[in-house]
Formats: structure tokens, C-alpha cells, sequence
């Protein structure tokens, strides 16, 4: 029982759980001592909240080997014995193995899809009618607001950082990412954030109901719940920069040799542009964050109109960030379609160093058009012009973007199995989530239609039509590197129609429902707007359903799916020139890169050899045979 | 045959079926049919303002200019997976290894950025049409709190004039001068179009043009709190003869308090009962208790909150009194918990609160 609790693991993180619980509350009894009883419960849990999760962290042994080395003690030998995984149990620690941290990073940003999804569903049965059904209006402002959180850093940042943590240092051809505690580190401050957002229904006064923007004063005000919010964002924040520096720091100085810029796969290229955008922008949503702390906690005024402060600075500290966050949600994804399109289209992509410039432009672009947000907030006005400009240019990288990944299906060999279905649905409905947002652009237009239904619309034809998409397609693609198994087809293909055709009929009908007039974020509407509702409510749920086809696809798969080959797809990158799945060091050989990374249809084209001459060969397709001696 | 033949051979029917006739053809001909459907989905509420009719023009420019450019998107995919879709026997082909094209790249990153920056263009002279000042503005404040709206209409000599529905002239260029008492709210009238922010601590402001005789719904487009979804009142666009009817009807109180509650209690300091019930009904209007409540003889008619004419019947003053200090204890049926703000005990002072109660009490008897 004592050397469970004291070898590092799950056990003794509830152990420390509870005395950082402890801590806390000694802390707040001396300051009580001192300041008369002042600190009332909420303070406690405050306390408590920041407090406690970094004990379990300790308690889970994030911390040990740092903590050995600063206290001067022998640190481990340098056994790798926290590294891969040999059982299932493997994944329940603090592992250093970067594909470990991906499976576990995959897996738990999943199901927090499938809570979210779930709380959509709760709200969209509230919606199908106009009046009250299943929850009252405190509930419902809960849950649109824990959905969007939960989504938004729970799932989609966080999923594609697990998916690159498992691809991205095959795809350079490291061992690892240059700092593996630190990965395993990042990893393990998901859970505690997302644990409390949904702990958040529990609090008195019910979850945090102020929606994923937590504008104050709302937010400054709201009952305890809204502090699960607050300081859960700090922990995913937090997670976010330590991954992007590993991701930038891994990019820039692990690439194989003969790994130039301009040979990176594009996923490698867009994961370096996020990376950019999170270590600048996400310092600022902590800002605004430990603002709106400060203001509950300790009433400091920053957001108090009535004693001088300025309510529409949270505003601009929150964009500054949730804006760059958007491409943060999509970059990625533009990288995984890349990827998918080049290898299932049998071409090279087109105008490759246009993609990575235009990934740098949009990296620019995102940090100046964060007010476009606030058309309405009631800000200064001169500012909306410059930030219409900014807002309607991005359009033209990412139009760039989306007229080489057409080039590049032009008379290709389509191959159009399950990733390549959610790459050109991707392709479909992002053009259409990015076309309305130019239309959002036009002020006058933006001053109708703010805080409608329109937005929902488009910002679910961007973060489903556009990122979900590019995630289930990814997932599919890289199914057999990373479990070594084969996913069924059939479930593939039906998964991406229900999904696609419901996600439509969802979807499609807000634009018009928001241009009607129907405010978002309303747990009531006018009658006039019932019938599109329940219609929308309907194909909701069976959007809904559509997941429990992947669900069980990649279930059954994993457990019993016919074995891959090393190269099912017989793409060039290097994460297939290896066994599936990976070695535990991920080259037997450090590879040498000799080419570009599409050179799919080039005769005798090869990205990467090993050490020893042994050339990475691009199996048996016909276009590398004249090449062959 | 080697290998490289057969590659060669491949090649050569693929580029022979990669012709861009009927792709154009076929892109025309849907651009033409998604641009049509688009336009003739009716997609805003009526119009009842100037500023409509510019923006509804804007959205139609809008939608010319991108559905062809979503059709010609999704026309080169489906394209593609007609023409170029893996056929049996290709399990092992390539594509032709075509790396890029300058000139093509340079067109499609110059003809977006041109049609984007006229529409920038256009937009921002749509924009300068609709926040232009008008001749003979008419100013009125508006005032948001959580659940509710409160319209003011200054008046050269004295206290505003104040109800809890607005009312506007036909015809007439009226400037809303924005204030929140609590949080963020946005003040939007979807029929003209525009909306903005009320934010505490600030005054913001927008102009609009009523166009058309009617009633409106007003809407809290801002998330503000529990109540959010009910904070729906109504404008009435009114001819000139019914606008000044109705403003002399607001002035002497018949729907609306024309002085400041304060006032009226302090004149009303003996404690008398129609002179406190006068007071209460000010109390009831400056309150926006109106916003969700009906009460004929306030004449409010919102229907977020239970009707007082039926709920108070029964009730005696302690009841009323705890009904609008703790809304929680006890709750009209068919309604739920948490809508009414709990801190009425709070922000309405003492002798306001007991004026509002004896009014309450008088009016349901």
C-alpha cells in the first residue's frame, strides 16, 4: 500500500490531490487569521483550484526528475524506462514517449468531443421547440457555454497537437520532441482543465453560464461556477505554449539531415505557423482570464465601470487571443489535408512554397483583425475600417490555399477512400465557412448579424465543416501508423456521409435563421422561428449518432482489425518508411532526406534513405519503376 | 510492354479526359441556378428603416459575388471525382508530377485580392450611408438592465418622459443614445437592421430612420445573464398624430412615469395611499418592471413573467413584497426558477419598494 503511494502514478496523485486540498485550506486560515475572517468559501475553492491540480501533478510524478536534479540528488539513470508502452497501464502515467503523449492526447481530446457533443445535443432538445422543455435557462446558458469551452480546448486545439505530437517527429525523422518530460507534462494538464469545466455543473449556482467569451462584467459577477472556467483555461493554456515551444523547438533543431525548410511535409510547416500563433497569442487569454480572477476574487476593478474600469478592454485582450485561436484551430488541419490530398491524389502539391508562405500570412494577418469581433461592443469607431481590410485579406492566402489543393486533384489518380472523402468535404465546406466569413467582414452586414444565428452557422462551418473534419480525416489517415491496425472502410464511408449530410442539414438552415433575426445564445425564441428550429433539432441528433459509427469503427478496429503494412497508403513521408507501429526510438537509422516530400509521379523520386545507402523506397508504385535497377 | 510504357500510356488518356470545356459549362450554369436560389430566399425580416435597404442591397452583392466562387469550388471537386477517380486497374498509377504554375498562382492570388478589396470598397461607403446624421435628429436614451429595456425621451423642460416599449415617428431621424445600468446588452431591432452594444460605464450610440408604420420586436442580441432570451419588447413605428398622442399620453402617466420615481416619494413623504400608489406606479415604469410583466394599469403587456393582473389577485402585501425580493420561493406556474432578478431587495430603495408594494397591492384588488 505505502510504495504504491509513493511511487509516482495515479494513486499517489490522489494522495497529493488531497493534501494540496489541505494546503489550501491552511492557507486560508492563516489569512483569515490576519485579515478577521475575511475569505469566504469561494476563496477556498479558488485557492483550491489552482492549488491542487499542481499537487496531483506532483503526486503524479510530472515533476520528479526536475525536482531530483534541483535538489542536487542523483537524478535517474537514463534507462528510458518511462518511455513507450509495453500494456494499456503504460498510458495512465507520466510517459516521455512522444507517441504515447499522442495516443493519450488523441484519446482524451475524443471523448471530450463526445461530451460536447452530448451537451449540443441536451441543447438542441431545448431548442426544438419554442418555450421550456428539459432545462431552465440557467442550465441552458451552461450548457452552450461548457460546449463551446470544452470544444474549443478540449478537443479541437488539443487533438491536433496530439496528433502532431505522434507524427510530427517521424515526419522530420527525430527519435523524439526535444523535450519529452515537458510533452508529458503538457498532456497531463488537459485532464485537470477539462475535469473542471465539467466539474462545473456541480457548483452552486450551477456551471459557468456566460458562454466560452466570458465577457465582463457577466463573467465578474456570475455565481462560483464561472471560476471553473477561469482558472480551468489557465491549465489548457498553460498545456497549449508548452507543447508549441516543444513543437518549434523539435521543428527547428531535430529536422533529419538534408531536412531543409523547403522539404518539410506541409503538416510539419503548419504546425510551425500554429506553434508561432500559440506561444504569442496565448499568454493574452490567460491575461484576460487571471483579469477576471483578480476582479471576482479579490475585487481589484479592472472591469468595474462604476470604479473606473474599462469594460471593453476585456474584450480587446480576449480577442487579441480567441482570434489568432481561430487559425490555431485550422492551420493544423490545413496541414493534415495537405498531406491526405498529395498522397490519395497520387501528385505533388501544387505550388508547395506558396502553401508555406501563405501559412506564414495568415500567421501575420491573424494578429491584426481581432476587433472585427467587436463591430458592435461599442468601440471606437475609426478602428472597424482598417480591421474590415485586414479581416477580408486573410481571405486571400487561404483562397490561395484552397485553389492549389484543387490544382493539385487536377488529373490526379483519386483515391477516394475514407480520409480522402473528409478531405474534399473539408475542402466543400470550409470554402463555404470562409466565404461567409469575408462576408462578415462587411461591417454594415457584421451590424445585422452579430450575435445571430449567422454565426453560429459559419463558425460551425468552420470548426466542424472546416477542422472536425480535417481531424476525422487525419485520424482515418493515420489509423494504421498508430495502432498498427486497418479501420473498416464500409463504417469509414458511411460515417462521412451521414456526417457530411447532416452536418449540412444542421448547419445550412442557422444563415437563414440568423438573418431572420434569431439572436444566438437564446434558451427561448420567437414562434416564427420553430419550424427551422425542430428541423435543425432533427438532423442534430442524427449528426449526433453519425459518431457512434466511428466510435465503434475505431473501437473494434484497434482491437481487431486486420494488420497494417508498414506503408498502406505508399506515401513518401518518412512516418511511413517505418514499421506500423513505430519502433519505440522511431529509426533503427537516423534517415537522410534527399528530396521533397511530394514527389509522387517523378520517376525514381525518393524524400528520405536510411544510413548505409539503403534507399527509402517508394514501393511498388509504377511511376518509381524505371527508376529501379 | 515495360512499365514505363504503360505509365506513359495512362498518362496520356488522363490528360486527354482532363478537358475544361464542360467543367466550365457545367460551373456556369450552377453558379447561375445558386446565385438565382440565393437571391430569392426572402432572408431578412421586413424592412422598416433607411438603413435597411442599403444593407439588404449589400447582402445581395455579397452573395453575387461569392456563390460562383463556392460553385467553382465545389464544381472542380466533383469534377475531379468524376473524371479523375481511381478506375480498376489504376490501384498503382501516379498523376502527373505537376509542381505548380506561376501564372496561375499569380491569377487567383490578384483576382481575389481585387474583388475583395472592392467589396471592402463598397462596404465601406454602405457604411458611411447608414451612420450618416440626419437633419432633425430626435434623441432617445436607451437604457438596458438585466431583463430589461428602458426607453427615454428627453423633453426641453423637465424629466424625460420614460416607458418600457418604444415608440417612434414615422419619418422621423431618431439618434438612441446607449446606457447599461448592470451589464453588456445589445440593442437591435432586427426590421432596421442595426444593433449595438450597451456597455456599462460608456455611452454608445446609433442612428436610425423608421420607415414604415408598425409593431417591431426589439431583442437583447448580447448574452447578459438568465434572462437573456426574454428580453424581448416591442417598437411601434407610429404616424405623426398617433406619436404626439401617445407622448402626451406618457406624459401625464398613463402608461409611463413622466418624473423621476424619487420624486414623487419624497412628495408623497405623508404615507397617504394614493399619493404612495402614484409613486409605486412610477416605481413599477422606471423599474422596467413592465419588460416582463403585464399589468393593465401600467399599462405593460410583456409576457416573460407571469401576468400580475391574475397572479396578484390573491395576494396580500407581505406576499407581493417577498414575491419581488425573493422570486424564488415561490413561482408562478409554468415558469421557472432564476428568470426574475433576486436583487430587487437590493437596488430599489426602501420607501420605493413599499410605494411599489401598495400600488401592487391597490391595482390587483
Amino acid at each position: 500500500m505505502t510504495t504504491t503511494l509513493r511511487a509516482p502514478g495515479l494513486p499517489r496523485a490522489g494522495l497529493f490531490l488531497l493534501i494540496g486540498a489541505g494546503f489550501s485550506w491552511l492557507l486560508l486560515w492563516v489569512a483569515n487569521g490576519f485579515s478577521g475572517d475575511q475569505v469566504q468559501w469561494e476563496g477556498y475553492l479558488r485557492v483550491a483550484m489552482i492549488a491542487s491540480p499542481l499537487f496531483a501533478l506532483v503526486g503524479l510524478g510530472a515533476f520528479d526528475y526536475w525536482f531530483y536534479w534541483a535538489a542536487g540528488r542523483p537524478t535517474r539513470p537514463e534507462d528510458h524506462s518511462g518511455h513507450g508502452a509495453r500494456s494499456w497501464k503504460d498510458y495512465f502515467r507520466v510517459n516521455t514517449d512522444h507517441k504515447v503523449i499522442g495516443i493519450q492526447y488523441v484519446v482524451t481530446s475524443f471523448f471530450f468531443l463526445f461530451v460536447g457533443g452530448l451537451l449540443a445535443m441536451l441543447m438542441r432538445a431545448e431548442l426544438a421547440q419554442p418555450g421550456r422543455q428539459f432545462v431552465d435557462a440557467n442550465a441552458f446558458n451552461g450548457l452552450f457555454s461548457v460546449h463551446a469551452s470544452i470544444l474549443i480546448f478540449l478537443f479541437i486545439i488539443p487533438v491536433f497537437a496530439g496528433l502532431a505530437n505522434y507524427v510530427l517527429p517521424l515526419m522530420i525523422g527525430a527519435p523524439d520532441m526535444a523535450f519529452p518530460r515537458l510533452n508529458a507534462l503538457s498532456f497531463w494538464l488537459l485532464p485537470i482543465a477539462g475535469i473542471m469545466m465539467l466539474a462545473s455543473f456541480f457548483a452552486p449556482g450551477g456551471s459557468f453560464a456566460t458562454g466560452w467569451t466570458a465577457y465582463a462584467p457577466l463573467s465578474t459577477t456570475a455565481p462560483v461556477g464561472q471560476d471553473f472556467f477561469t482558472i480551468g483555461v489557465q491549465f489548457a493554456g498553460a498545456s497549449s505554449i508548452a507543447t508549441a515551444l516543444n513543437f518549434l523547438v523539435t521543428i527547428i533543431t531535430m529536422r533529419a539531415p538534408g531536412m531543409s525548410f523547403f522539404r518539410m511535409p506541409l503538416l510539419v510547416w503548419a504546425n510551425f505557423s500554429t506553434s508561432l500563433l500559440v506561444v504569442i497569442a496565448t499568454p493574452f487569454i490567460a491575461a484576460s482570464q487571471f483579469f477576471i480572477l483578480l476582479d471576482r476574487g479579490l475585487g481589484f476593478n479592472f472591469f468595474n465601470a462604476a470604479n473606473g474600469g474599462d469594460v471593453l478592454m476585456y474584450q480587446h485582450v480576449f480577442w487579441f487571443y480567441s482570434h489568432p485561436a481561430v487559425y490555431i484551430m485550422m492551420l493544423p488541419g490545413f496541414g493534415i489535408v495537405s498531406e491526405i490530398l498529395a498522397v490519395k491524389a497520387r501528385k505533388p502539391i501544387f505550388g508547395y512554397r506558396m502553401m508555406a508562405f501563405s501559412l506564414l500570412a495568415i500567421v501575420v494577418l491573424g494578429f491584426t483583425v481581432w476587433a472585427h469581433h467587436m463591430f458592435v461592443s461599442g468601440m471606437q469607431e475609426w478602428i472597424r475600417i482598417p480591421m474590415m481590410v485586414t479581416t477580408a485579406v486573410i481571405a486571400v492566402p487561404t483562397g490561395i490555399k484552397i485553389f492549389s489543393w484543387l490544382a493539385t486533384l487536377w488529373r490526379g489518380v483519386l483515391h477516394l477512400d475514407t480520409p480522402m472523402l473528409f478531405a474534399l468535404g473539408f475542402l466543400t465546406m470550409f470554402t463555404l465557412g470562409g466565404i461567409s466569413g469575408v462576408m462578415l467582414a462587411m461591417i454594415p452586414l457584421t451590424i445585422h448579424v452579430s450575435d445571430t444565428y449567422f454565426i453560429v452557422a459559419h463558425i460551425h462551418y468552420v470548426l466542424f465543416g472546416g477542422s472536425l473534419f480535417t481531424i476525422f480525416a487525419g485520424v482515418y489517415y493515420w489509423f494504421p501508423k498508430m495502432t498498427g491496425r486497418m479501420y473498416d472502410e464500409k463504417l469509414g464511408r458511411l460515417h462521412f456521409w451521414v456526417t457530411f449530410i447532416f452536418f449540412n442539414l444542421t448547419f445550412a438552415p442557422m444563415h437563414l435563421l440568423g438573418v431572420e433575426g434569431m439572436p444566438r445564445r437564446v434558451y427561448d425564441y420567437a414562434e416564427e422561428f420553430a419550424g427551422l428550429n425542430l428541423f435543425i433539432s432533427i438532423s442534430s441528433f442524427i449528426l449526433g449518432l453519425s459518431t457512434l459509427v466511428f466510435a465503434y469503427n475505431i473501437v473494434a478496429s484497434w482491437r481487431g482489425g486486420p494488420r497494417a503494412a508498414a506503408n498502406p497508403w505508399r506515401a513518401l513521408t518518412l512516418e511511413w518508411q517505418v514499421s506500423s507501429p513505430p519502433p519505440i526510438f522511431n529509426f533503427d537509422t537516423v534517415p537522410t532526406v534527399v528530396g521533397g516530400p511530394y514527389e509522387y509521379g517523378v520517376p525514381g523520386a525518393v524524400h528520405g534513405m536510411f544510413k548505409g545507402g539503403a534507399r527509402v523506397e517508394q514501393p511498388v508504385g509504377a511511376a518509381a519503376e524505371p527508376a529501379r535497377e | 510492354m515495360g512499365p514505363g510504357e504503360d505509365t506513359d500510356g495512362v498518362r496520356e488518356r488522363r490528360r486527354g479526359r482532363g478537358s475544361i470545356v464542360p467543367l466550365v459549362l457545367l460551373g456556369a450554369i450552377a453558379a447561375a441556378l445558386g446565385v438565382a436560389l440565393g437571391l430569392l430566399i426572402d432572408w431578412f425580416p421586413t424592412p422598416a428603416s433607411t438603413q435597411a435597404d442599403p444593407i439588404d442591397t449589400l447582402w445581395d452583392v455579397l452573395l453575387i459575388a461569392s456563390v460562383p466562387i463556392f460553385v467553382l469550388v465545389q464544381s472542380v471537386v466533383l469534377y475531379c471525382v468524376w473524371k479523375f477517380r481511381m478506375r480498376p486497374g489504376e490501384e498503382l498509377q501516379d498523376g502527373p508530377p505537376i509542381h505548380g504554375n506561376t501564372r496561375l498562382e499569380v491569377v487567383w492570388t490578384v483576382i481575389p485580392a481585387i474583388l475583395i478589396l472592392g467589396l471592402c470598397v463598397y462596404a465601406y461607403s454602405v457604411l458611411n450611408d447608414i451612420e450618416e446624421a440626419q437633419a432633425g435628429e430626435r434623441r432617445i436614451n436607451v437604457v438596458g438592465q438585466q431583463f430589461t429595456w428602458t426607453f427615454e425621451y428627453p423633453r426641453p423642460d423637465g424629466e424625460p418622459i420614460r416607458s418600457t416599449q418604444l415608440y417612434l415617428e414615422e419619418g422621423k431621424p431618431v439618434r438612441f443614445f446607449l446606457r447599461s445600468e448592470d451589464v453588456i446588452h445589445d440593442f437591435w431591432v432586427p426590421a432596421f437592421r442595426m444593433k449595438l452594444d450597451a456597455v456599462p460605464g460608456i455611452t454608445t450610440e446609433y442612428r436610425v430612420t423608421p420607415t414604415k408604420v408598425g409593431t417591431y420586436p426589439v431583442v437583447c442580441a448580447e448574452l447578459c445573464g438568465i434572462g437573456h432570451a426574454y428580453m424581448r419588447q416591442t417598437a411601434h413605428v407610429l404616424s405623426s398624430e398617433d406619436y404626439e398622442a401617445k407622448m402626451r399620453e406618457l406624459a401625464e402617466g398613463g402608461g409611463g412615469a413622466s418624473e423621476a420615481p424619487g420624486q414623487a416619494g419624497q412628495g408623497g413623504g405623508t404615507g397617504e395611499e394614493g399619493e404612495s400608489a402614484a409613486a409605486g406606479k412610477q416605481v413599477f415604469t422606471s423599474q422596467g418592471c413592465g419588460g416582463c410583466h403585464a399589468l393593465a394599469d401600467a399599462g405593460a403587456a410583456g409576457t416573460t413573467g407571469p401576468d400580475l393582473d391574475q397572479v396578484l389577485r390573491d395576494m396580500d402585501a407581505d406576499q407581493i413584497r417577498e414575491a419581488i425580493v425573493d422570486p424564488n420561493a415561490e413561482i408562478a406556474e409554468g415558469f421557472g426558477p432564476n428568470i426574475m432578478p433576486g436583487n430587487y431587495g437590493d437596488t430599489i430603495p426602501p420607501d420605493q419598494l413599499d410605494a411599489l408594494v401598495s400600488y401592487l397591492e391597490e391595482v390587483s384588488r
